[in-house]
Parts: structure tokens; sequence; C-alpha cells
């Protein structure tokens, strides 16, 4: 296993239990600094439950219990007093778009404005800003005060973006970013991943294979709670080691 | 042999129909009724007018000053007390026994009858406490009359403010209150002011409650703390001692425009609001 130099994220025997359903068993894994880790595996595997894990989401459901390390940047993630501090260094990106019913501005400018009065220059900057980043700059700069939710899914989904990034995020975490978009609109939104990639972390989850090689610098398999094998992208989808890592990615079972 | 399906889904529309123009019909009958019957009897001095010979002429000013003093009081005191009730239990608690318990019980006190609020309102706000007949007793026995409804009706209201909303919310880094006035309570405030609304009209029109806690006093109250009648409690006075139909009648149909205008208003201020909301 490749260990990377620069460890934004350490997760040391992660494990987590929805009451008597285990979800992650035993997950050891560091995500470097500027990289995409995908992660993939079938339904149940464990994926969207350690992204509740490490950005501690996963508070919010009743009966959970979670035993392990999580740190970002070396710092325990339940060291964090303010919950919110944490949430706001770590941006997540839902599978399904979810706008919040107000406009395309107000959307962005929601996260930066539950901690700080913005100005009009200072909000219109951080609007263009995070709509180009999110390349939806150009199709939506003439109608920002509209409402978010007439807009299609994929531009939906790259204003979820946007207004993670208006937080200032150093992690950036996508759960099946691109599930129910369609291909045209998934390949902007994985360019824009590679963009942040040079000033941001990305983790990906999806279930969608070949996403995974495109996008990913190294690509983590879990399967039934447990991790599997991690590596660079192109080593997992050419050589893995485990050999159920193989059956998966070729397309024999999930 | 079958019907075929054409035909059944006639009949079935047909019966629908029937029901419905049946309930409205209904309705329209029981308010015109009352509205033809009272409202060639409303002028401006019944309107303005204090209630002279017990009602037998003059007008209904103080029982108007006195239901509206009385709604004031009720709602000023149970909306509150119940949006509060219902955010900590829709967004800080979660579904348990506990909770359960407690929402059932909420649910068996919206049902109670409301001569027993009448009853409890006597015996704790009137004699206990010394509030004696008047309209802070009233209205006291009024909040705790609706306190259940706006409750009930507040929380269903959260409820169905889509989990995502809070999910995304807090993953912007919204502290859990953030997340309730940011990212629920704007959209949950239809909902809640449908509750609010319902309960004012309840309070206008309720007489058990009032009678008991009020009084019924014909002068013009000069503080909460005097006795008043309110609208619903004189109709029923006028009508039970037969003391005149016309002022009864009279009453009623302004009873009922004022709850059609309450209503009205509300909802008209409810539609701007979120209109405001939507496109800001």
């Amino acid at each position: 296993m490749t260990t990377p130099l620069n460890r934004k994220i350490e997760i040391k025997d992660l494990s987590v239990r929805f009451g008597d359903a285990e979800a992650l068993r035993g997950v050891t894994l560091d995500i470097a600094a500027n990289e995409i880790l995908s992660i993939i595996g079938p339904a149940n595997s464990g994926k969207s439950t350690l992204l509740m894990a490490i950005n501690r989401m996963i508070g919010r459901v009743p009966n959970v219990s979670v035993t392990g390390i999580i740190k970002l940047g070396g710092r325990d993630v339940n060291d964090f007093r303010d919950v919110e501090e944490l949430r706001r260094k770590i941006g997540m990106v839902y599978a399904m778009p979810i706008p919040l019913p107000m406009s395309i501005r107000d959307n962005i400018l929601f996260g930066p404005r539950l901690v700080k009065r913005l100005g009009k220059t200072a909000s219109d900057e951080l609007v263009e800003q995070t709509l180009r980043a999110a390349y939806l700059w150009d199709e939506v700069k003439d109608r920002l005060s509209t409402s978010a939710v007439k807009l299609s899914g994929g531009q939906q989904q790259r204003l979820c973006i946007a207004r993670t990034l208006a937080v200032g995020p150093e992690v950036i975490m996508f759960d099946e970013p691109c599930s129910g978009l369609d291909p045209i609109s998934t390949a902007k939104v994985e360019e824009a991943m590679k963009e942040l990639k040079a000033n941001h972390t990305l983790i990906l989850v999806t279930n969608n294979t070949k996403q995974a090689a495109r996008v990913g610098d190294r690509t983590a398999f879990l399967l039934m709670g447990k991790l599997i094998e991690v590596d660079r992208t192109e080593r997992i989808f050419t050589a893995p080691r485990d050999k159920k890592t193989e059956e998966y990615v070729t397309g024999k079972f999930g | 042999m079958r019907i075929p399906p054409n035909i059944t889904q006639n009949i079935a529309r047909s019966l629908l129909f029937l029901a419905t123009a049946a309930a409205v019909g209904i309705l329209i009958f029981v308010i015109g009724f009352v509205l033809a019957g009272g409202l060639r009897h409303v002028s401006w001095s019944f309107l303005t007018g204090p209630i002279i010979d017990m009602g037998r002429s003059g007008g209904i000013f103080p029982a108007i000053i006195g239901t509206g003093l009385m709604i004031l009081v009720a709602i000023g005191i149970a909306a509150p007390l119940g949006v509060a009730s219902a955010i900590y239990l829709a967004e800080y608690t979660s579904v348990g026994r506990l909770t359960n318990a407690i929402r059932f019980g909420i649910n068996c006190l919206s049902a109670v009858p409301s001569i027993i609020f009448g009853l409890f309102g006597f015996l704790l706000f009137v004699v206990m406490l010394g509030f004696g007949w008047s309209i802070l007793s009233g209205g006291l026995s009024l909040a705790a009359m609706i306190l259940p409804t706006i409750i009930l009706t507040s929380e269903e209201a959260l409820r169905s403010v889509p989990l995502q909303y809070r999910n995304v919310a807090a993953s912007l880094g919204a502290s859990r209150w953030q997340v309730v006035t940011k990212a629920v309570l704007p959209y949950a405030m239809p909902g809640i002011l449908t509750g609010v609304i319902l309960s004012i009209g309840r309070s206008m029109g309720e007489t058990a409650v009032v009678i008991f806690t009020a009084g019924s006093a014909v002068q013009m109250p000069r503080s909460v703390f005097d006795s008043a009648r309110t609208m619903a409690v004189h109709f029923y006075i006028l009508a039970r001692e037969g003391l005149s139909s016309d002022m009864a009648y009279a009453t009623a149909a302004v009873l009922i425009c004022a709850i059609l205008v309450i209503n009205i208003s509300a909802y008209a201020m409810m539609h701007r609001l979120m209109r405001g909301r939507r496109t800001a």
C-alpha cells in the first residue's frame, strides 16, 4: 500500500455500528492533500457511512456507535469543539442535487452568511468565483436572482458544488455526485473536480467504476464494511492485489 | 356480471361530486342563513355602540373589544409557546418512548372538550391565582385550549420540511439553531400559520371556556383585569335568554364576517411573505 507523504486525512481502525448492524469494520486509510481519492464498492459496503463519519454528520443519526480515530490535518475530528467548524473545512456534495428553495445567489451565500456579514462586493465576487470554479458561471450569470429550483439537474449539482466551495473547505467529499446526471453534465462535474484538486483534497464516492478510473488519483475498494484495497487508480484497475477487487472492477459482481 | 370500468368510474365521480356538493351546500346554507338574518340589523352604530338593556338594543362594541383582547392574550401566549415546543419536539428530540408519550398526551389534550378547559381556567386563573373573571383569565384559558392544536400542527409542518434541507444546512456549517431558523422554519411557516389561524377561529367561536373564566360583563373593559364578554358569549346569552333574536343574528353575522376577514388577511399576508422569500 502506498503511503501518501502529505497526509490530509488519517483514518485509523474506524468501525461504525448502527444499532446491531455493522457498517464499517476496522477501516484504516490515509488521504493525501490535493489528491482525488475514489471510493468504490457495491451497495451497503459502507462508502457513504465513511463520509458521514469524516464530517461527523453521523452524530445526527440515533443509535450509532463510532470507534477509531479520524484526523484532519493531524487534528482529531472529535477535538473540534464546534462541529460546525469541522464541517466548514470538510464540504459535502450529495448524490441528489439539493438546492435550497431560494435564489441561485442566496444558495451560494447561505454558508458564508452563517458566520459573517458579507458586503455587496464581497458577495458578488464570491458568487462569481465559486460559480466559475463549478463550471456554471456562464450558464447562470444573467439570472442569479432566479430560483435555484428552476435549474436543470446537472446545473443544480454544479450549484451545490459552488455552494460547498463558498464556505472555503479544505476537503470536499462527493457522494455519488453524478448518479442522476446525463453524460455531459457528468463530464462538467468531473472537469470541475480535476480543477479543484489544485487547492482541495477530494474524496469521491461513486458507483460508477469508470468514473473512479477517470477521475481518481488513487482508488479504495470497500466491501461489506471492510477496506479491501487502496492503491493508485491504474493499479486497482489493471493489477489489483485482491481477487475480490479484480472481480468487482471487471464487473463480475456488484 | 361485472360492471364495465367506465360506468363504475362515472358512478364514483357522481357520488364524490354529490358528497362535495352536499358538504359545501350545507356550509353555504348555514352561513347564508345567519348572514341573511343578521346583516340587515348590522349598522355602524351597532358595531360601535354600547350594549344597552342587556343587549336588547344598542350595539356590541364592548363585545368586539373583549373578543379582540382575549384572542390577543390567547395567541400571544399560545403561539410562541406552542411553536417553541413543536421545534423542540421535531428538531431537538429523537423519536423515542418519552417523546411518543408526550405526543400522545398532546393529542389527547387536543380532544378534551372545551368546557373542561373552562373549569380548569376557572379553578386555576380565576380562583387560585386570583385573576377573577377577567380578560386575562379568559385569554389564558383559551391559550391552554388551543396550545395542543398549535403544537401538533406546527410539529407536522416542521416535519414536512425535507430532511435534506437540514443535512445541506448542517454540512455547510450551520449550527442546530441555524438549521432550524434558516433551513426549516421559513419553509414550515405556512403550515404553522395555518394552525395559528385555525386556533384564532376556534377561540373566537368559543363560549364554554370564556363564560367560566371571563364572565359576561356588558360594560366596556378598561384593562385585561376587567371582566368582558366575547361576541360568541353575547350571542349565546341573547339567544338563550330570549332577549332579542335580531340582535343575536346580527352578532353572529359580525362574528362570521370577522373570522372570514381574519382568515383572508392572514392567508394574504402568508402568501406575500412566502413570495418575498422565494425571490429574495
